[in-house]
């Protein structure tokens, strides 16, 4: 009986966590697709500071990861290719997975690490030393204030994020290929585009915008329910990194899967 | 001073109020008016409810039952843009500062003005200088929070509280974590305003010498109820035995049994929201 309860305990506690987060979602979006017609600024200054900070700063380490990890998926897939004599379909392979999932994926998980956390602790420590509340007094709304800037500048740079990840992984595939299997560089990156549909691609793009939204989410959510102190602080930081790695996962199921129903090939 | 008929006026009006964090109820049916102009002082010991019953006025918590009217309205029952519109015209100024870490000096006084008037950037810039010097931080509009000093930080809360030229002026703990010389600095600014603006300034303390200093009228607030008001000289010379504990400074009787120190506790921590 003990674990019945706890299970339902737990789920009951996601679920809320769950409407918690859509909640938040949908009065950023107010803020940013219903109040300007009303009136209100969209605070774009604001977004292009957090699109810089978001994804320009991200560009040296995500190139370095999704060039390695390009690179990785080249060796493991060649691994086996060899075998069966069909080396030259490395492009193909390193191509197709790049774009499709692992350029949105890791992409999304570098930018967790990098943005996620620093959402988190920057609301965090303003809800531990009142700001939220100062703003809330002096009549600003702290969802618009705060959130709304950072989803803009999220749902800007994650799709620009990933076509940069999906290059460079690429490029790193092309290393290999250039290396080991007798392409040259040109006609690596011919082979990698002849084996790419434009479906490939823009499913790759969509998800990093899903992605973008439920990182953002999270990062935001948990930073504006931190617990008094500097430890809660800290807490929530870490909360907001897991949380999201594991619903940036569930979220690339449900639309993995999705796109696969409705390719029907 | 001719008592005029506007000085008369009632600017804040509780009645039976009641607050609870869920299931806890905090304040227990707060009755009790606030005039234009004068100086209220709520002391409290911790976990008294005063730090609550500021944060209701301000529109941050939501009463479980009872009536708050603010400048003609009831906030126990308006919307959040009604809520909004009122605090354009009220300022507050949190325990420690609250100033936005982002952002300077200068561009926290002048956020209200940025976000909810259309005026020119250089008129903002020339309310922020006055709003400064008005507390006493003339030239560091450029500094960030983190450079200030504990007092310094206070002035600069205070001066964004001021930006919008407030009705009402809110602080919560004003002295709290300053020594004894820049407490008084914080004393002689809130007399200052006092006097130049005729503002209607309510103080939540524990502070005892800021609060005779300042107060013109006094509320102690005990265990979620009012215990005692009136003139502060009326308070300093009371009877009540709660109001000659709290401003003798005797201690609580020695607590030795295990449930009451439990029910102590809990009375004194906040629960998280």
């Amino acid at each position: 009986m003990e674990l019945t309860s706890q299970i339902g305990g737990s789920v009951t506690d996601g679920l809320a966590y769950l409407g918690g987060l859509a909640s938040l979602v949908g009065r950023a979006a107010y803020f940013t697709f219903v109040a300007p017609f009303r009136g209100k600024p969209l605070r774009l200054p604001r977004a292009v500071s957090q699109a810089m900070q978001v994804g320009v700063r991200a560009l040296p380490i995500l190139s370095l990861i999704t060039f390695f990890i390009g690179l990785i998926l080249a060796l493991q897939s060649a691994y086996e290719l060899r075998r069966l004599g069909a080396l030259n379909f490395v492009a193909n392979a390193v191509a197709i997975s790049v774009t499709r999932e692992l350029g949105p994926l890791i992409t999304a998980i570098v930018v967790i690490g990098r943005s996620g956390s620093a959402f988190a602790a920057e609301i965090g420590t303003m809800k531990v030393s009142e700001e939220i509340d100062a703003l809330e007094t002096m009549a600003i709304q702290p969802v618009d204030f705060l959130v709304t800037p950072k989803f803009l500048a999220m749902i800007v740079m994650l799709p620009c994020l990933t076509i940069w990840a999906n290059s460079m992984g690429i490029l790193g595939g092309a290393l290999f290929g250039v290396a080991q299997a007798d392409f040259t560089w040109t006609r690596y990156i011919q082979a990698s585009l002849d084996a790419l549909f434009l479906r490939d691609i823009v499913t790759g793009l969509v998800k990093s915008v899903m992605f973008g939204i439920t990182i953002t989410a999270v990062g935001c959510y948990e930073g504006l329910i931190t617990g008094a102190g500097a430890e809660q602080v800290g807490r929530s930081t870490t909360r907001a990194v897991v949380v999201s790695i594991f619903l940036v996962i569930l979220v690339d199921l449900v639309f993995t899967t999705l796109f696969f129903f409705m390719s029907g090939r | 001073m001719v008592q005029t008929a506007q000085q008369a006026e009632t600017m804040i009006s509780l009645r039976n109020l009641r607050v609870s964090y869920g299931d806890r109820e905090i304040l227990h049916g707060i009755s009790f008016d606030v005039m234009r102009s004068e100086t209220l002082v709520i002391l409290g010991g911790s976990g008294s409810g005063k730090s609550t019953l500021l944060r209701t006025l301000v529109g941050l918590e939501k009463p479980s039952s009872g009536e708050i009217w603010l400048r003609g309205k009831d906030l126990a029952a308006i919307s959040r843009q009604e809520m909004d519109e009122i605090r354009r015209k009220i300022g507050m100024s949190f325990q420690g500062g609250a100033l936005f870490g982002s952002m300077t000096v200068g561009e926290n006084v002048a956020l209200p003005l940025r976000e909810h008037t259309k005026l020119e950037d250089s008129t903002i810039e020339i309310i922020v200088r006055l709003k400064l010097d008005q507390v006493g931080l003339a030239g560091f509009e450029n500094y960030m929070p983190s450079q200030l000093s504990g007092g310094m930080k206070k002035r600069a809360a205070v001066a964004r509280a001021l930006a919008m030229d407030p009705e009402i002026l809110f602080f919560d703990e004003p002295s709290a974590g300053l020594d004894p010389i820049i407490a008084a600095g914080v004393d002689q600014l809130i007399l200052e305003l006092k006097k130049a603006f005729h503002m209607t300034i309510i103080v939540v303390t524990h502070e005892l010498a800021s609060a005779f200093l300042i107060a013109d009228r006094m509320v102690l607030i005990d265990k979620g109820k009012v215990v005692a008001i009136g003139p502060a000289e009326e308070m300093r010379s009371s009877t009540h035995p709660r109001v000659r504990q709290f401003l003798d400074r005797v201690a609580e009787p020695e607590v030795a049994q295990e449930l009451d120190y439990l029910q102590m506790l809990t009375e004194i921590t906040r629960p998280d929201r």
